[in-house]
């Protein structure tokens, strides 16, 4: 039998059909109407996006392409056409690391233990919502509460203003996200999968360990790189723990002082003269290759985990 | 109305009792006062309508409610005669012996071989693997389909095969009952034929426990039938109960209660 045409249902349902009006074209000019716009949107955000970068390629590029070497390798210095970011780059390579170490364990075990542990009551409510909240807290107010904790109170531990300071300062900043990302790779897993580990008499932990983060892992491990990458652009926690703007030196252990990429380039931008306007452009280069190639592994361990599942 | 009939021939050696269980969420009652025993070796199917906690009391055999925060459990229930809410009874060790296949299959996101592996691994197995491995699969008659497979995900397989490979997970850690918990609801026809043929095939070795939607399976699979009922409380509320528990052709051509009738010759339900 061929399909009949809607035409001749309508002869069939003639009593219905006086109470519908499709109005089709009307319907399909919404859609067009929205496609536009949500087009729009992305197009918008694109052109944005490009124009920043090619601005700042633009304004750093003729630094790098003349001494790309040197700007890596020199320290800060009081002429633009030898300073570069040797100390921030690597006091931002030590800060990242060090944050990491904290951040990613705490966090990770954080929103296990709320996601898989705890019961649903009033208190885990409660702590829920706290850090919902603290994601959404300024980074000043993370600056300031690292200041009175670890630079003044903790300071026979952390040495001051230093790499510890700076490092646990940001992480405390960061600590949300990763918990909130980990509960959601968590809540992501089916539960069935947890049903079918428990049923062939295998403890929470086995179930979670064995069965839960394998499908978990790539979920987690981007959200806290994700983390990482907010983290490597605070300059604002920063100062106000007290981080060197100027610093000819690198750093030797946790306790040294130190300074980071946004808060060279910070410095640069606020000087006078042109060359270390270049100097802080060719600086968000670097920045933004650093936060590229990280979120590159990121995509790259999500990929590389999700294979073997 | 809710009197249940038993039959000298149920008596035989119970491996599973339940005497008066009550099954409660938070506060409101899902299943009143469920008595039945579970012979040995054989195969019971839990029928009924929706909401008339077949399913609930089926979880309670292997502790799997205690999961469920808000779930609590009343009355007795005995696995070879032990009481399997004492405090010295141990839920992860009771799932080992009691089994348990869900509605949908739900093959971990790994190997087939390391599906079966998983369990008897946890459960500290001594045995040889690979042996057991095959051994499992034969006997969920999933090996002539898989065998040149083991290492490929168990999400490629298709349903039927995938609910086998369930199965066989579940007996590769040597239960004594399996609860099978709607296993075919998900699967098309010939699926489900393999895996009634199957649960034919375990009831030489094991004592089985099916909760089905599907009268006719029920009264191909199954030795003894349990039928249940739901009836609304003042609240708005469902509670089950077990209207009537016998041999399967008792159930499905003479049973004593009018619900019973109504239900299996498909008046309601």
């Amino acid at each position: 039998m061929t399909t009949p045409d809607s035409q001749t249902f309508n002869k069939d349902q003639s009593t219905q059909e006086q109470y519908f009006t499709p109005n089709l074209s009307g319907r399909y000019k919404w859609d067009t109407v929205f496609a536009s716009f949500t087009w729009l949107a992305v197009g918008l955000s694109v052109v944005i996006l490009a124009v920043l970068l090619i601005s700042v390629v633009w304004d750093g590029f003729p630094r790098l392409a003349s001494d790309f070497w040197g700007f890596l390798t020199n320290f800060p210095s009081r002429k633009p056409e030898q300073a570069g970011l040797l100390s921030a780059l690597v006091g931002t390579v030590w800060v990242m690391i060090t944050v990491a170490i904290f951040a990613f364990p705490i966090g990770v075990g954080a929103g296990v233990y709320l996601e898989e542990f705890a019961t649903d009551n009033w208190f885990t409510k409660l702590i829920e919502v706290n850090i919902n909240n603290l994601a959404g807290v300024p980074s000043i107010i993370y600056g300031l509460l690292g200041l009175q904790l670890f630079v003044r109170f903790l300071e026979p531990m952390t040495g001051g203003r230093s790499i510890l300071s700076g490092a646990l300062t940001l992480a405390l900043l960061i600590l949300p996200i990763i918990i909130v990302g980990t509960r959601e790779a968590l809540r992501a897993v089916p539960d069935s999968i947890r049903q079918a580990g428990f049923a062939l008499g295998a403890t929470r932990w086995q179930v979670i360990w064995d069965q839960v983060f394998p499908i978990a892992i790539p979920g987690i491990l981007t959200g806290t790189i994700l983390a990482l990458s907010r983290a490597i652009g605070e300059t604002a926690p920063l100062i106000t723990i007290g981080a060197l703007t100027f610093i000819s030196f690198l750093p030797e252990n946790l306790q040294s002082q130190f300074t980071v990429l946004p808060i060279q380039i910070y410095n640069w931008v606020s000087r006078p003269q042109a060359g270390f306007h270049t100097n802080a452009a060719a600086g968000i280069i670097i920045l933004m290759v650093v936060l590229l190639a990280m979120n590159g592994l990121a995509i790259f361990l999500r990929n590389k985990f999700q294979k073997r599942g | 109305m809710t009197q249940v009939s038993s039959s000298t021939e149920l008596v035989t050696e119970a491996v599973l009792r339940a005497q008066g269980v009550k099954v409660y969420y938070g506060t409101n009652l899902a299943v009143r006062d469920v008595t039945l025993d579970i012979p040995f070796n054989k195969v019971v199917a839990f029928i009924g309508p929706s909401g008339c906690g077949k399913s609930t009391i089926l979880r309670c055999f292997n502790r799997m409610n205690d999961l469920v925060a808000s779930a609590r459990v009343e009355g007795k229930i005995t696995f070879h005669g032990r009481d399997l809410y004492a405090s010295n009874i141990d839920p992860v060790e009771t799932r080992r012996r009691i089994g348990m296949v869900f509605q949908k299959p739900n093959p971990f996101p790994k190997s087939i071989f390391e599906n079966i592996a998983f369990g008897a691994r946890i459960n500290g197995y001594k045995g040889d693997m690979n042996e057991l491995v095959e051994d499992s699969l034969r006997r969920a008659a999933l090996w002539d389909e898989v065998k040149d497979q083991l290492q490929e995900s168990g999400l490629a397989l298709s349903g039927g095969q995938q609910q086998r490979l369930c199965i066989a997970r579940a007996i590769a850690i040597a239960p004594e009952v399996i609860l099978m918990d709607e296993p075919c609801s998900a699967l098309d026809p010939i699926s489900t034929l393999k895996v009634e043929e199957l649960i034919q095939e375990l009831k030489q070795q094991y004592t089985i426990v099916i909760v089905t939607h599907n009268m006719q399976q029920a009264s191909r699979v199954s030795d003894l039938t349990a039928f249940y009922n739901a009836e609304a409380t003042e609240g708005g509320n469902k509670v089950g109960y077990l209207v009537e528990y016998d041999r399967t052709e008792v159930i499905f051509q003479n049973p004593t209660q009018q619900a019973t009738q109504e239900y299996v010759s498909g008046r309601f339900g």
